[in-house]
């Protein structure tokens, strides 16, 4: 594997895995609270075609991204309103959420089919170097030579990952996901809980979806996330709702994802199409391994994807 | 003033389907906002898209044509849904029964015409079968959550048919361009009346799947187990198997209807023989409450708009994208309408006065 492991493939590893970083701590922190989004794929899309449009028009990188991560915490809201305020089954709303945003970005990126962001817009995402860490041999130049967003990624991991388990609001946020009677009972406010999670964690998806559009691809392409937030939604388990865990999951998909035009390079006769397959399989194969092994600490949040109803306590 | 949610007692048939009526009238009013934003006239468009669909006999005909897989997929969703297996792999089901089914059409043509047809059921049926096997089986074993892994045999499948077209089963008689041979005549289903007899094979199968679900045995295990495993558990059903039979049903019924559209709809196998169809039926399953005869009104209008979405795009240039957000709109409203059927909210924030004691 000499030829494949190179530090440039690791690298690039880490750039394709940042879209999957970005949508799984979302999601990681959406089922935290107790609500199981499978609307992921739709929130990154929409965040994808949002983000892509505005950068197109303004050619502003923060306008871009802000609009990206709005668009996903829309697609959060519709969700949040139906399963939270009025308790929708959670599997079929996100289902539907997945369905509309493939429509939504479907219909707002007809206009932009083939079109590339200008290189001035482009030019705002060019590797930084970070001074001292980026020295390091290796290392440095597969961790700390990339784009501002890929630094972003694991800022919000490990932001996240702190909030969760190192603030009275993660651990609140913990219990509403765990025991939302209980959560109740010492006045955690469910319902805001609920609200302000879900939308963050939409937020990070659009965010995910618009690195994708605007950083990794630059061309607009229909389908554009080609399933990446169902691997988002693999990866939550995966991670076992860890978000420091997140970071390796992703990044490792991010590997499977583009090892097909390694192989090719080293001349490995396989087709493009099987190698194609290797993330959806792994996805699966990961899954198994994760549900062979049940313990309590991997375990999903106890009330996952159950409506809280204060009456029926 | 505050708002208080309380259950409401068991409400009546009528007033069931009033809420459902508000809530796709709804949905109708927002999609229409909708297109007013985008610059036209919402009941124009929504005119033409009923023109779109049932015009004229040909395109009354093209509606129907897209109805059927929708059906016969429905059903199949519908009932590993009815067992809360969420069972979102139909494309992929869809796609490998066409697999199946092709691989007897392009390699046994001299069988006769109904043997042919007959075998390429049986192995379309098997072909879905098999792949809904595989989440079944894990699921069953191990606990393996089944909405990713059916997901991602969507894209397996896919994968697979194109590494076919691209690959081993290019017809070299397409000068480079790849696409798999056509189909020959006797791999091709009949009409009757103008439609493929796929309608007639839907409509057979939506029966068949009402008196299997409402007065079968085993129609009855897979809903109690949908209710509750340890209920399930304690009244002696066998859950493994249970789950490996209702999955075998549900993929081979989307294999069928793979086939179906491989060899009545494209007459080869191709890309494009799922299109989305398996997704709008997880749509379709749910909005016709698991229930067959339901599913066949909602799987008709929303080929319908399908049918009416893709005129409205050269009538209008609107994006055929608009039907799926529409679709997509109708489901978030019922979805949401449904709370209104179990709950209702009164306003002021004191107990009610039969509970006041109580607390």
């Amino acid at each position: 594997m000499d030829g494949v492991l190179t530090v440039a493939f690791l690298k690039a590893a880490i750039i394709a895995g940042t879209p999957l970083l970005f949508a799984t701590v979302g999601e990681i922190i959406t089922e935290k609270v107790g609500n199981l989004n499978l609307g992921v794929e739709g929130m990154m899309l929409m965040g994808a075609v949002i983000g892509f449009q505005v950068a197109h028009v303004t050619s502003n990188p923060l306008l871009a991204l802000i609009a990206a991560a709005l668009a996903g915490a829309i697609g959060a809201l519709i969700f949040a309103f139906l399963t939270v305020s009025l308790r929708a089954n959670q599997v079929v709303t996100g289902l539907a959420l997945t369905i509309f945003g493939t429509g939504f970005s479907s219909f707002m990126g007809k206009g932009l089919v083939g079109i590339k962001l200008s290189d001035e817009f482009s030019a705002s995402f060019t590797s930084i170097k970070i001074p001292g860490l980026g020295d390091i041999p290796v290392i440095g130049e597969i961790l700390f030579n990339h784009d501002i967003l890929v630094y972003l990624g694991y800022l919000t991991a490990i932001l996240i990952g702190l909030y969760m388990y190192n603030t009275r609001k993660g651990l609140n946020l913990r219990a509403v996901g765990e025991n939302p009677a209980a959560a109740d009972a010492a006045s955690v406010r469910i319902t805001a809980y609920k609200y302000g999670h879900i939308l963050l964690g939409g937020a990070l998806c659009g965010l995910g979806g618009a690195y994708l559009s605007l950083v990794q691809v630059p061309v607009w392409q229909e389908n554009i996330t080609a399933g990446r937030g169902w691997i988002a939604v693999a990866l939550v388990i995966f991670a076992a709702w860890n978000p420091y865990k997140a970071l390796i999951g992703s990044y490792f998909f991010g590997g499977l994802d583009i090892i097909g035009f390694r192989l090719q390079g080293t001349g490995i006769q396989i087709s493009q199409y099987f190698v194609d397959m290797l993330p959806y399989l792994m996805t699966i194969f990961v899954l198994v391994i994760v549900s062979l092994k049940k313990d309590r600490k991997n375990a999903p949040p106890k009330a996952l994807s159950e409506p809280y109803f204060r009456e029926e306590r | 003033m505050q708002f208080r949610v309380v259950k409401k007692p068991e409400i009546s048939q009528k007033q069931y389907f009033l809420i459902m009526l508000a809530a796709i009238t709804l949905a109708l009013l927002t999609s229409g906002l909708f297109i007013l934003l985008l610059g036209f006239n919402p009941l124009g468009v929504y005119a033409s898209m009923i023109q779109g669909a049932f015009g004229s006999a040909y395109r009354i005909e093209q509606t129907i044509v897209a109805a059927v897989p929708l059906i016969i997929i429905s059903l199949g969703v519908a009932i590993a849904f009815k067992m809360k297996f969420w069972n979102i792999g139909g494309e992929g089901q869809v796609i490998m029964g066409a697999f199946f089914a092709s691989f007897l059409a392009l390699n046994y043509q001299h069988l006769s015409r109904p043997l042919l047809l007959l075998l390429m059921v049986v192995a379309g049926f098997i072909g879905g079968a098999l792949w809904g096997l595989i989440p079944a089986f894990l699921k069953a074993k191990w606990d393996t959550n089944e909405t990713i892994v059916t997901l991602m045999l969507n894209y397996i499948a896919l994968k697979w048919v194109t590494y076919l077209q691209y690959g081993p089963w290019k017809d070299p008689a397409s000068l480079g361009f790849p696409k798999i041979a056509n189909f020959t005549e006797n791999a091709i289903l009949p009409k009757l009346f103008g439609v493929h007899i796929g309608w007639v094979i839907a409509l057979i199968l939506v029966v068949i799947m009402y008196i299997f679900m409402n007065y079968s045995k085993k129609g009855f295990e897979i809903a109690v187990l949908g209710e509750s495993i340890n209920t399930a558990r304690y009244a002696g059903i066998n859950i493994f198997r249970t789950i490996l039979f209702t999955m075998f049903l549900s993929g081979g019924l989307c294999g069928l209807a793979g086939m179906i559209q491989a060899s009545a709809v494209i007459n080869t196998l191709s890309v494009e023989v799922a299109g989305g169809v398996g997704f709008t039926a997880i749509i379709t399953a749910w909005l016709g409450a698991l229930k067959p005869h339901w599913i066949v009104v909602v799987s008709v209008l929303f080929a319908a708009m399908v049918q009416g979405g893709s005129y409205i795009q050269t009538a209008f240039g609107i994006s055929a994208a608009s039907a799926s957000i529409i679709q997509a709109m109708i489901l978030f409203f019922v979805l949401g309408s449904d709370f209104f059927t179990k709950y209702k909210v009164v306003i002021g924030s004191s107990l009610p006065a039969d509970r006041k004691g109580a607390k």
